[in-house]
């Protein structure tokens, strides 16, 4: 059973119903159990840092996500929150994977949020299959994370940054899988492939 | 490199689209859904739907709609038309729906624009603004355009930024219909006076207007209605245009 985290985010009917177009049934699930007994689990999200965090600590789900050995998948808010740190509203995120969310730091008058399509590459990962290479996706956010050693996509806005990231069993996407397209269908594929 | 997006835009009355669409391939010409679908396999960006039903069941017509969109579509869309309150919102948002539009409501009680931006994060927050050129100045528009106000468009987008605002969506009612080029001066003035981006409306007619909104206008975006449901512009046609005139578009 695929299960995502439903806490409130915004987008986590979007991710399910994007599973389903898949032919995928999943589940949404806030129950620890259900959460860990899954056989991949959507860590999805839209919204601040430091609130979703504190939701998250409330209900434990902060030690329910860090203590996942199957494949995660973090998405946007989702994947900043794997994170050691994020600079939105100064907050300690999970820190699964060593990295720290930084805002955008606009150089020449660049629009904040990027929003928008734009395109991925120096993809590695099985989350990735060659032909998507260069290929644009949909990115709604104004923090993001430098290109590291757990860079597994790199996309260009004010500089490089982090499009994906992996670490171990947890993979994380920057951009909206669920509304990018062909594509993005691709990559869930690929995911529930692992 | 981020790509210049373009919004077919769906006037839908009681759940279904109204505007008259000139496509033969289409089942149900006046089912949202199946439109928009059409649209998304032609590779538009996002759609924008705005629902034009003025009874007291619209929350429920238009919670329906988004739903059936958000299972259907894999493209983001924005859902507005009449949106009042958190509670019309938090409907929408609970439906699937990735973006809200609000318009006259926002103007009448700007606080609201906070509220949604603080509950739902301002990415979810799109501002439409409808405004009419006045003797040399600009100024919004609500209710669709029928009741002016003093109120300066440069001065409200400012405003709408501040507040929470993710996007703003530019109508000018002085070239909306009529097919002779968005307004660019103004619009690149919106543009590049707030830095959240600009969806620009109003006036498409050929496919330089859109290279010009994008050169000269400075959008983030340019949304159309009629030129694609009349197929006058097919979408594929047109992006590849907008490549070959050095404006970057995701290709279909």
């Amino acid at each position: 059973m695929i299960t995502i985290i439903d806490y409130n985010a915004g987008n986590i009917r979007s991710v399910l119903f994007a599973l389903e177009r898949l032919g995928i049934q999943a589940r949404l699930s806030a129950d620890p159990d259900e959460i860990v007994k899954a056989d991949k689990v959507i860590f999805p999200g839209v919204g601040e840092a430091n609130t979703t965090m504190q939701y998250l600590r409330e209900r434990q789900l902060d030690e329910v996500i860090k203590g996942l050995k199957q494949p995660v998948l973090g998405i946007c808010l989702g994947m900043q929150l794997l994170c050691t740190h994020s600079e939105e509203n100064d907050t300690e995120c999970l820190g699964i994977i060593p990295q720290h969310v930084l805002r955008f730091r606009p150089r020449q008058g660049e629009k904040v949020p990027h929003m928008g399509w734009n395109s991925i590459y120096n993809l590695r990962s099985p989350l990735f299959d060659a032909t998507l290479e260069k290929e644009y996706v949909y990115f709604v956010h104004s923090y993001g994370v430098e290109p590291g050693s757990y860079t597994i996509a790199t996309c260009n806005y004010v500089q490089p940054f982090s499009a994906a990231l992996q670490k171990d069993n947890f993979f994380a996407t920057q951009f909206h899988p669920e509304k990018s397209g062909k594509v993005g269908a691709a990559i869930l594929e690929n995911f529930l492939k692992l | 490199m981020l790509a210049k997006r373009i919004i077919p835009c769906l006037d839908i009355k009681d759940g279904r689209t109204v505007k008259g669409v000139n496509f033969v391939n289409l089942r149900d010409a006046g089912d949202p859904v199946e439109l928009g679908a059409l649209y998304s396999e032609q590779g538009a960006d996002e759609l924008v739907f705005l629902d034009i039903t003025a009874t007291h069941e619209k929350r429920k017509t238009l919670a329906a709609l988004a739903r059936a969109i958000a299972q259907h579509l894999n493209i983001p869309f924005t859902i507005g038309g009449g949106i009042q309150s958190l509670e019309d919102v938090e409907v929408l948002l609970d439906s699937g729906a990735d973006k809200i539009a609000i318009n006259s409501a926002a103007v009448r009680r700007p606080e609201l624009v906070e509220e949604l931006a603080r509950q739902f994060g301002s990415q979810f927050v799109v501002v439409a603004v409808d405004a009419r050129q006045m003797s040399g100045d600009w100024y919004v528009h609500l209710n669709g355009g029928r009741i002016a106000t003093d109120i300066r468009l440069l001065d409200w987008v400012k405003e709408a930024e501040n507040r929470g605002a993710g996007e703003i969506l530019f109508t000018s009612m002085n070239h909306d219909g009529a097919k002779a080029g968005f307004a660019n001066d103004i619009t690149a003035q919106v543009a590049t006076s707030i830095s959240i981006p600009v969806i620009a409306s109003g006036g498409a007619g050929t496919m330089d207007h859109f290279v010009d909104v994008f050169t000269q206008g400075k959008a983030d975006a340019a949304l159309a209605a009629s030129i694609f449901h009349f197929r006058e512009i097919p979408i594929p046609k047109l992006k590849s245009y907008l490549q070959e005139q050095g404006v970057n578009v995701r290709g279909v």
